[in-house]
This record gives C-alpha cells, sequence and structure tokens, in this order.
C-alpha cells in the first residue's frame, strides 16, 4: 500500500499533492462518515438533506485558516419540490466515467424515488462542504455510495413519518414506492411532493434505527440505467467545457516551448497584434520551468498569449507568430537514450530495495528451474478527445472559473495561490470532460486561463489545440521492469525477483507513477522475494494516466507469470489457480488488499465463458491475464489470430469482473468495454518519443487511438460478490496487454516483451 | 456577407474571414456547439457535418465555399418537435456515450451511412465509422445501436427506458 496516504493522514487535499496516490485507503470512508454529522435544514421549499462536513479547519490550515471556520454548514444532496420533482446532487466532476448517473441512482433507490421524475445536478465546489469532489482512482463507488445510501434511506424515513402524521396511520404499516408513501391497508397514498415540507420538520431518524432495502427489492441499483446526459449529448447540446460561453468573452490560444521547460526569450508581438481579429498578445512570464504534477499549485509556463476574437483567429495568429525560445532551463530528455540506460541497468542489481523477505539468493542458488525476462514501455499521452479548455473571468477582487477538471478544488486552491485571494472569492464551476483518463486532474490550462483573462481584463476562454496535448502532457511514465523466479520441483514458483528501473528527475526517487506499483501482489503470496528500484535520468513531468503504474506493470507482470506457467509445464489457468491457492484475504477487510479467492472466482468463471482450453486452428491463440486493482478484481482472455506478417486481429475479449454489488450494469459494462479498447489502443500504437526534451508526436496521424475497425467484441460479466462496491473506471485495462500479448505467444509462439507492439514489429489489423 | 443554409435555415455569419473553417464558424459564431473540435486536420471526425448530405469534416471546410450547400449538423438530427431520430434514439437506449464528446461525429457518420445503405454489414459499418475516433471506446455500443436501427431489433442488451433528466 502507499504509505505516504495512511489513514491517519486528516488532509483532505493529499490526494492532489506531487507523489501521493489517489487511490482511498482502507475504512478511508467510513471514518469519514463517523465523523460527519447529519443535519436538516428547512425553509428551501421542500426537503433537503445534507450532511454537515465533520472536516475540521485545521485540516485546511496550511491553505487559508481564517477561511475554514466549518461549523454545522450545509451540503445539499436532495431536495424535492412541493411538485414532487426530486433533484438529487452530485458531488463529484463527470468525465465520461458515469458518476453523474451512479450516484444518483445510489440516492435513488434508498429514497424510493420515481427515476423517471428525477432531475440530477452537479453540486458546487466547495471542499470544506463536500470533502474531495475529484474524479480518479476509480473511487467515486468506493467512497461514497454507503453514505448516499444514507441520504436516501433518512430522507425516505422522514417522508414516512411525515406520511404518518397526514395518513393518521402508525409509520410501520407505511410503505414507499416511487415517490409515494402508501397505506396499503385502507388504499391512501401521498406523493413525496405533498409531503415535503412537513417531512422537513421531522425529526432526523437516528442513523442505528435506520432501514435499508433488501437488496432483493432493488428497482434501480444492479439495473442497465441509461446515462442522465445522453439526451443533451446526441443532440448537441452545450454540455463540455469547451462550449461554455461567457457574456463579453475572448478567445486564446498558449504556447509554450516544446522543449518543457523553455523561456520566451523574444517574440514578434507587434506583428501578431495587428493580424485580423487579434485582440491582444502578450508574455506570460511564468513561474515555472520543467513542468511537475502538482494540481494545486500556482504552477504556469512560460509562453505566448494570443487573445483573438474568435478561436480560428486565435489560431491562425499563432501560425504567424515567431518564438525565440531560450532553452537553457529547458529539458534535454531522449527517449532513445533513456531505453538505452534502462536496459542496462536491468542487467544489475537494483540500486534501492524496496522489500526483502525470506532468502531470494538462496532459493535461486539452489534452483534448477530459473525464469529471467525483461519487459519495457514507453511514454505515453492522455489525449482525452475535448482538448484541454477553461473558460475563466478574473473580476479583479474574485474570479470565476468554469473547468472540465477531475480536480475542481485543486482548481480553487492554485487560483487561490496564484491571486492572493481568499477562497470565497474564488468560484469553480464543476463542467463536464469531454474525457479524462487522468489529465484533467492537473489543472495547468485553468491556471493559464485565469492569468490570460486577468491581463485582458475580460473573460477568456483558453482553448488548447491537439498539438499542445501531446506536448504538454504528464505523460504515462515508461515502464521497464526486470523479472527473475525460480520453480520448484512441483512446477511452483518458490522465489520472486522484480527489478523496476523508474525515470527519476531528482536522482533519489521514481517521478510521479513510475516507480514500482501499489500492490504486492503476486510477490506477496511467497515466502521469498525482493522488490528493488534503479532510476533512470528523466526530466519530462510524468502523471497518474488510467489506471496508473497498474498500467504499465499489469503487461509485464501477467506476460512474466505466463511465462512461468509455461516454464512450470503447466495450462496457464491450473497454473495461476494453483498460485493464488486456499482463500485469503492478504489484509483482512481491506478492500485495496487482495482476496485470492475473489481472484480465483473471476479468472475460473473468465476460462469458462471464454472455452479455455477448447482447440484453435493454427495461427490462433486464447491468452488469460488477472489485474487487480482500484479494489475490483478482472480476469480477461483474448482471442487473437495472427498473420505471417505479424498482423494481430483480436476477435473478442472476455472480461469477468468483481467489483462487489454492481451499481450501473449499464455503466459498469461500458467502462469495462472502454478500458479494454483503451487498453488495446495503448498496448498497439500508442507511444511518445522525445528528443531534446520534446515530444516527437504532434496529433493522431502520428499518435493513433484505435478505430472501430479495429475494436474487438467484449463480453463482460461479473461475479455476484457482497463485498463493498468498488470502481470500474479502470480495473479492466491493466490485464488486457497481457491478455492479447499472451495469445499471441499461444497462436504463435512469438514473445512480445515491448508496449507499444509496434516497436516490436506487431500491429492490431 | 456570407450567409450559410444549415439545419433548414439561413444564417448570416456576418463579415466573418471567408477563411474561416465551417467548425469555427458555428461554434463561436452562430453558438451551435455540438459539432466538436478534436484534432483540427481531419484525422478524430469529431467535427463531421453533413454537406449536401455526405458527412465531411467541418474543420476542413472555409465557410467562403459553402455558399449554396446545405449543411446539416447534430443540432439539426432530431426533428423540429424534439423527437430523436432513430439513431439518436438508440443512442439514448443503448447507452452508447461515456464521456459523449465525440458522439456528435459518431452520430453524423452513421446518419449519413443509413441513409445510403439502409442494411448495413459489419464491414459497411466499419468503413463508414473509421474516420471517427472515441477515446472512450464506445465502439461495442456504437456497432451495436447501427444495427440495431438498421434490423429493427435490439442487438445490444436494453436498458432502462424510464429514465432521469441530467440538468
Amino acid at each position: 500500500m502507499n504509505d505516504q496516504n495512511t489513514p491517519n493522514n486528516p488532509d483532505p487535499l493529499a490526494i492532489f499533492g506531487p507523489n501521493r496516490h489517489e487511490l482511498p485507503e482502507p475504512g478511508e470512508a467510513s471514518v469519514a462518515l463517523d465523523r460527519r454529522q447529519f443535519l436538516l435544514l428547512t425553509g428551501l421549499g421542500g426537503l433537503v438533506i445534507g450532511v454537515t462536513s465533520g472536516i475540521s479547519s485545521s485540516a485546511f490550515g496550511q491553505i487559508s485558516a481564517p477561511i475554514y471556520q466549518v461549523g454545522l454548514e450545509l451540503n445539499h444532496y436532495i431536495q424535492i419540490n412541493p411538485e414532487g420533482e426530486v433533484i438529487i446532487f452530485t458531488p463529484h466532476p463527470e468525465v465520461g466515467q458515469g458518476v453523474r448517473t451512479s450516484l444518483p441512482m445510489i440516492v435513488a433507490e434508498e429514497l424510493d424515488a420515481d427515476w423517471s421524475r428525477v432531475t440530477v445536478k452537479s453540486s458546487t465546489i466547495d471542499p470544506s462542504r463536500y470533502g474531495q469532489q475529484f474524479a480518479g482512482g476509480s473511487t467515486s463507488i468506493l467512497r461514497r455510495k454507503a453514505e448516499l445510501s444514507k441520504m436516501g434511506a433518512m430522507a425516505r424515513h422522514m417522508l414516512v413519518a411525515a406520511g404518518a402524521i397526514e395518513l393518521d396511520a402508525p409509520a410501520d404499516q407505511l410503505t414507499t414506492s416511487d415517490s409515494f408513501v402508501i397505506h396499503q391497508a385502507s388504499g391512501r397514498k401521498l406523493s413525496y411532493g405533498e409531503l415535503a415540507e412537513l417531512a422537513a420538520k421531522q425529526p432526523m431518524p437516528d442513523e442505528k434505527s435506520i432501514v435499508y432495502k433488501d437488496p432483493a427489492d432493488y428497482r434501480l441499483l444492479g439495473k442497465r440505467i441509461t446515462s442522465v446526459d445522453n439526451r443533451t449529448i446526441v443532440t448537441g447540446e452545450p454540455i463540455f467545457g469547451s462550449d461554455v460561453s461567457v457574456p463579453g468573452m475572448l478567445y486564446a490560444t498558449f504556447v509554450k516551448s516544446r522543449s518543457l521547460g523553455g523561456r520566451v526569450k523574444s517574440a514578434n508581438l507587434d506583428e501578431v497584434k495587428r493580424l485580423p481579429g487579434v485582440v491582444d498578445a502578450f508574455v506570460i512570464e511564468g513561474n515555472k520551468d520543467i513542468p511537475a504534477y502538482d494540481p494545486v499549485s500556482d504552477f504556469v509556463s512560460s509562453g505566448v498569449a494570443i487573445v483573438a476574437d474568435s478561436t480560428w483567429q486565435a489560431f491562425r495568429a499563432r501560425d504567424r507568430l515567431h518564438v525565440e525560445w531560450d532553452l537553457s532551463t529547458a529539458s534535454t530528455d531522449d527517449t532513445d537514450l533513456m531505453a538505452r540506460q534502462a536496459e542496462e541497468l536491468a542487467t544489475q542489481p537494483g540500486a534501492i530495495v524496496d522489500k526483502d523477505k525470506g532468502n531470494v539468493d538462496d532459493v535461486f542458488a539452489k534452483s534448477g528451474n530459473i525464469v529471467e525476462s525483461f519487459y519495457h514501455t514507453t511514454f505515453a499521452s492522455h489525449s482525452p478527445l475535448e482538448p484541454n479548455n477553461c473558460t475563466v473571468h478574473f473580476k479583479g477582487d474574485s474570479v470565476e472559473v468554469w473547468a472540465p477538471s477531475q480536480t475542481p478544488p485543486a482548481i480553487l486552491i492554485g487560483l487561490m495561490k496564484l491571486f492572493g485571494l481568499p477562497m470565497n472569492k474564488v468560484v469553480v464551476h464543476q463542467i463536464r470532460g469531454g474525457g479524462g483518463f487522468g489529465r484533467r486532474l492537473e489543472n495547468d490550462y485553468a491556471r493559464e486561463a485565469a492569468l490570460i483573462s486577468k491581463r485582458v481584463g475580460a473573460p477568456v476562454k483558453l482553448q488548447w489545440k491537439r498539438e499542445d496535448e501531446l506536448a504538454f502532457d504528464y505523460f504515462r511514465p515508461p515502464g521497464y521492469n526486470a523479472y527473475k523466479a525460480s520453480l520448484n520441483a512441483d512446477g511452483k514458483v518458490d522465489a520472486w525477483l522484480h527489478h523496476t528501473i523508474a525515470a527519476s528527475k531528482d536522482g533519489e526517487k521514481p517521478n510521479r507513477d513510475a516507480g514500482s506499483r501499489l500492490t504486492l501482489f503476486p510477490e506477496n503470496m511467497l515466502d521469498h522475494y525482493r522488490t528493488t528500484t534503479s532510476l533512470v535520468p528523466s526530466q519530462t513531468p510524468t502523471g497518474p494516466m488510467r489506471a496508473p503504474t497498474a498500467n504499465t506493470h499489469g503487461f509485464a507482470e501477467q506476460s512474466f507469470i505466463h511465462e512461468l506457467a509455461i516454464a512450470a509445464g503447466k495450462d496457464h489457468v491450473e497454473f495461476y489457480l494453483d498460485f493464488l491457492g486456499e482463500p485469503v484475504w492478504t489484509v483482512p477487510n481491506d478492500p485495496n488488499a487482495i482476496h485470492t479467492g475473489r481472484a480465483a472466482n473471476t479468472i475460473k468463471k473468465v476460462a469458462e465463458n471464454a472455452g479455455w482450453g477448447r482447440e484453435m486452428p493454427a495461427g490462433r491463440g486464447l491468452g488469460l491475464s488477472f489485474y487487480f486493482s482500484h479494489a475490483t478484481y478482472a480476469a480477461e482472455v483474448a482471442e487473437v489470430s495472427v498473420d505471417d506478417r505479424n498482423r494481430v486481429k483480436v476477435h473478442k475479449v472476455w472480461a469477468v469482473c468483481d467489483c462487489g454489488p454492481v451499481v450501473n450494469l449499464s455503466g459498469a459494462e461500458g467502462q469495462a468495454q472502454g478500458a479494454i479498447i483503451d487498453g488495446i489502443g495503448v498496448m498497439a500504437q500508442q507511444s511518445i518519443t522525445f528528443k531534446n526534451g520534446a515530444a516527437q508526436q504532434t496529433n493522431f496521424h502520428q499518435y493513433p487511438l484505435l478505430r472501430i475497425n479495429q475494436h474487438p467484441e467484449i463480453e463482460v460479466a461479473f461475479v455476484e460478490s457482497d463485498f463493498i462496491s468498488s470502481g470500474m473506471g479502470e480495473p479492466t485495462l491493466p490485464p488486457i496487454a497481457a491478455a492479447v500479448t499472451n495469445a499471441i505467444y499461444n497462436a504463435t509462439g512469438k514473445r512480445i516483451r515491448g508496449m507499444p507492439i509496434s516497436n516490436e514489429g506487431f500491429s492490431i489489423v | 456577407m456570407i450567409t450559410l443554409n444549415i439545419n433548414g435555415e439561413v444564417k448570416s455569419l456576418g463579415d466573418i474571414d471567408p477563411e474561416t473553417p465551417l467548425l469555427w464558424a458555428l461554434r463561436d459564431t452562430l453558438g451551435l456547439v455540438g459539432t466538436k473540435y478534436g484534432c483540427g486536420i481531419a484525422q478524430c471526425g469529431a467535427c463531421t457535418v453533413h454537406v449536401d448530405g455526405n458527412p465531411a469534416r467541418a474543420c476542413q471546410l472555409p465557410v467562403g465555399a459553402l455558399q449554396g450547400v446545405i449543411i446539416t449538423t447534430i443540432e439539426g438530427l432530431a426533428a423540429k418537435d424534439g423527437t430523436l431520430s432513430d439513431l439518436q434514439q438508440a443512442w439514448v437506449d443503448y447507452d452508447v456515450p461515456q464521456c459523449g464528446y465525440c458522439q456528435a461525429g459518431q452520430l453524423m457518420s452513421a446518419t449519413a451511412l443509413l441513409e445510403r445503405t439502409p442494411k448495413p454489414t459489419d464491414d459497411d459499418i466499419k468503413t463508414a465509422l473509421s474516420g471517427n475516433l472515441c477515446r472512450c471506446g464506445t465502439y461495442n455500443r456504437i456497432a451495436g445501436a447501427i444495427k440495431s436501427v438498421a434490423n429493427k431489433k435490439a442487438e445490444l442488451e436494453v436498458t432502462e427506458t424510464d429514465r432521469a433528466k441530467g440538468a
């Protein structure tokens, strides 16, 4: 687990800090809930229920102590108006992971609300009320489900209490359904709208007395529910960050050094200012050379801003802009050199010993069956389809922001620092993002937009170009992993050595997400293992990309496990189940620690679904992979065929997941399919290379996403388990690359040890 | 003065530079923001519109060259009374969108496909939609939704139809 973010860490913004991971710690959600106190307020035209923040002001002390005089403030989740409309507020940003549907479903289920009369709204951004409002680490369900269930159930109890008065019947003789309180005996019923005002005057039920629904009676949870935003999307109505329009708004582009960290030396600003539509052009000095992932920072890079009366005029003027860059402060990264250095380091013992258990060297010395392998991956870019953009209105003593961010509260903090404004003078609106994948955890584009708005004294929409996205990412770091393991006479793994070669800027620790992965599996199942790290110099900024660390380690380690099965002369499924052994929860009651029984269940079921073991024609094969991440278990089998030119067709992927009780079956299945497509796209053909500190890829012709003609059929199934519900935004991504390459091996005998496989002479067709 | 025929209406673009790509005229001048910017070089398909019924990339079409043609954008797919087209309805019913940013372009390409080829094969669908990138990977549902409309039967698991709305 991540030692830096222990359950005792009181800093609710810790997730946004450098080298912190956004996974919640075990029990965090319930601890947070215990610290909260439920509160009811009336007078807002109906029943409003929320929880008060129990977060102490000291938690925010380092940022702005005077502002956080947190008392009994309300944060709204449910509002019922007299007409019977139920409004449910979603605290977390939506970037396509489905929280604007799944979280309200949880509330509506326990509320027994008529889903067809529910309206979903995104809440305001206010960390003092809502705690962590972010989209990352597949955590929204894991963190919020218990709390939101309670909100719904409490409101229902109060509506029943009001119904008992109005219907003159004991509460225990009343039932609820579809936003009505019903007295079955008399056949009388009252709508939630009719009861809302009286319900609001009822005492809050004791938490311990709350009766939750029997899951057998669920009408929403576990069902296929369509996204509440589908109609808006298919009709092209404004919904995304880039669709925001504010009166008097100007349009901006911001040009930075493609060699990361360069400073503007001079630019032909006078010429640019005279171009059609250009309102202004100016240098922003910046306060940070080579960018670093830190969403709450006030970091801004040096660059030239062009402000125009339309996006097109800003872009066109940009084509005429000539900047001379001072590159003395810029990155000099060269990925060819990095790869050579990493390969060399992989042949040597790890410089840093992370974990050392038993006596690995003794076991290796006595072993007659040792397998060694080296796996490597490149940098990759998040590339959400909606390029970064942000609309900001700097008003002198306050600032208003519309941002498609995954961490809107972090923008608030960053702008407080940048402008010296108190928190109540920074308003951040959460706006749907056209994809996130971790890119929108950082808020560099919002800070740039804010500075530009301040300079021109008008609201500004900053629109990044696709070329900016690929140049100025916080990239998924490359992964270089060397493994050595031994097998005993029975073909069982008895010792394991894992050496991660990690990109490092300071020469002391891995860059963000460049180091070893968060889970200890599989080595924690062994008596003898050692994990080590060596560092390879790299200045390129890195950050979390969908399934951080797991997204590169999954490929390497699940390929290596297949190599071990082959060396043991065993069937892959059989070898895996044998390795997992008897069911054990490696850290009891910790959802982020692997439970080998749940792992085995998913592997058994995916083998069954895929028809594992069936005869395959020549050039065709099945490949197995498994990964546990984000508290969810995902086992996958890929069926591929490979032709004599190493063109790979992925025909079908079977995925079996255990994420506890599924909240929204449609959303969960969609996320599972999407993450598999994402993973195949990255492993197929996505690589960012650097020369002189600059990314060499500029647009999708050089960084191709997977297209519809390459996509496999994907069948997703869920294991019905009664553990805590966990997220589905990421967990099916880590296993897919190895499922495909293991299948390629089974089809051809060719082992692929590098991603993307286009660098190894293979292509996905 | 440039005027364009968009979604059955004549729209004036004022004294716009005739080199302005249709994409930015739609978004910044007319406020029709359903057509999306993704790459600017006709690689992603997010800006797909119909020009005289044919799918085209609005990022590559200077407005000065479009006078007299009939342009349809995502805002023009539904009936005037708000009734969704069959494909739009299928996109909703089968819960196709994830982030949703590419879906206007996907729908425009799919609509043009079915107008030309009412019973497309799997290969027809792949060919017609291969220029539309979906970063979220919704391809299984895109293909299933198109086939469901073409074959007039559910080719995907049916989702809840009685639904809440976002605001």
